[in-house]
């Protein structure tokens, strides 16, 4: 059986009909207002479903090894980008640093969480 | 008759035209990677982004989900036709696709004239930035992935480089997986 006989013989629409039932899941999920599952729900079962879009619509799991590695390398600047400016975007002091803006919002009345930047002005 | 590069050569093992469509999409996952990143750092940083995305609505993000999971089917099911030669069927396919990505684009700019006519604008704070930014974006791949695919559907109409219906099927899996992220990030995580 070669690469292109083993993707054809892939059941495309049953593969869409879990999609579909996994959408279902991720909307009725949150819906029960419980924290973990929402996450478990919502964004859980995105990665299942961008894994299944990958694998069966775009067969990365018959694709060369290089494209592996290619799309992987983008994926882990991704999660360095995180790991690197994170700090400075989420927290408001460190060791030897404090955002003196943000601490003049907070002494002001604004608030910690969201003082001055990037909260809506309704 | 000259042939494109793309259809008579391969690099590693792979049709240079489909290895193009996967660097393409490396740059892609650099490009939407770093807005989704950047905004679930300020999300999480911002607990009071939560209440501007609870004007969001849900069944309208869900309609659209349904809608691009349903065009990466045909544009699948339009690869495995013109897998079997069939480039009549796979060019028909890829007009359903189309079609898809258009009712995509027309529930959104319903949603952006609702959203915009009840005060909620690109200037209206750090979550509705990010939020008509990442989708912007978005619809933007999806108008440039229906422009190609509409030459692809025409070439396939008389059965010719049927090979480009696969490349532009993995560009248009690859909107609806982006798709796929923004969805629990802009409109379920309230």
């Amino acid at each position: 059986m070669t690469v292109h006989d083993h993707a054809h013989h892939r059941n495309y629409v049953k593969i869409w009909a879990i999609l579909l039932a996994l959408l279902v899941v991720s909307v009725i999920g949150p819906m029960t207002g419980i924290r973990v599952v929402m996450l478990i729900t919502a964004f859980g079962v995105a990665l299942v479903k961008a894994y299944m879009v990958a694998k069966n619509f775009m067969h990365l799991d018959i694709e060369k090894p290089i494209v592996h590695w290619t799309l992987g390398v983008a994926l882990v600047l991704m999660v360095l980008m995180f790991a690197g400016v994170a700090p400075d975007v989420m927290k408001h002091e460190g060791r030897f640093w404090k955002k003196t803006a943000v601490a003049a919002d907070t002494s002001q009345g604004h608030g910690r969480t969201g003082a001055g930047h990037g909260d809506a002005h309704h | 008759m000259l042939r494109p590069l793309a259809t008579t050569r391969s690099a590693m093992g792979i049709p240079t035209g489909r290895l193009a469509v996967w660097w393409v999409l490396v740059s892609e996952i650099v490009i939407f990677g770093g807005i989704l990143v950047s905004y679930i750092m300020h999300r999480l940083g911002h607990a009071s982004w939560a209440e501007q995305a609870a004007h969001t609505n849900v069944w309208i993000g869900a309609f659209n989900t349904f809608v691009l999971l349903t065009s990466s089917l045909s544009a699948v099911l339009a690869h495995q036709a013109a897998e079997q030669g069939n480039g009549p069927k796979a060019a028909r396919l890829l007009m359903a696709t189309i079609g898809g990505g258009a009712v995509f684009l027309l529930v959104k700019s319903f949603e952006w004239t609702s959203e915009i006519t009840s005060g909620f604008t690109l200037q209206s704070g750090g979550f509705w930035s990010y939020y008509y930014t990442a989708a912007g974006v978005h619809a933007f791949h999806v108008i440039a992935g229906m422009v190609v695919m509409g030459f692809v559907a025409a070439s396939a109409m008389k059965n010719q480089d049927l090979h480009r219906v696969e490349n532009v099927g993995i560009y248009w899996h690859f909107v609806d997986i982006v798709w796929i992220f923004l969805f629990p990030l802009l409109y379920i995580a309230k």
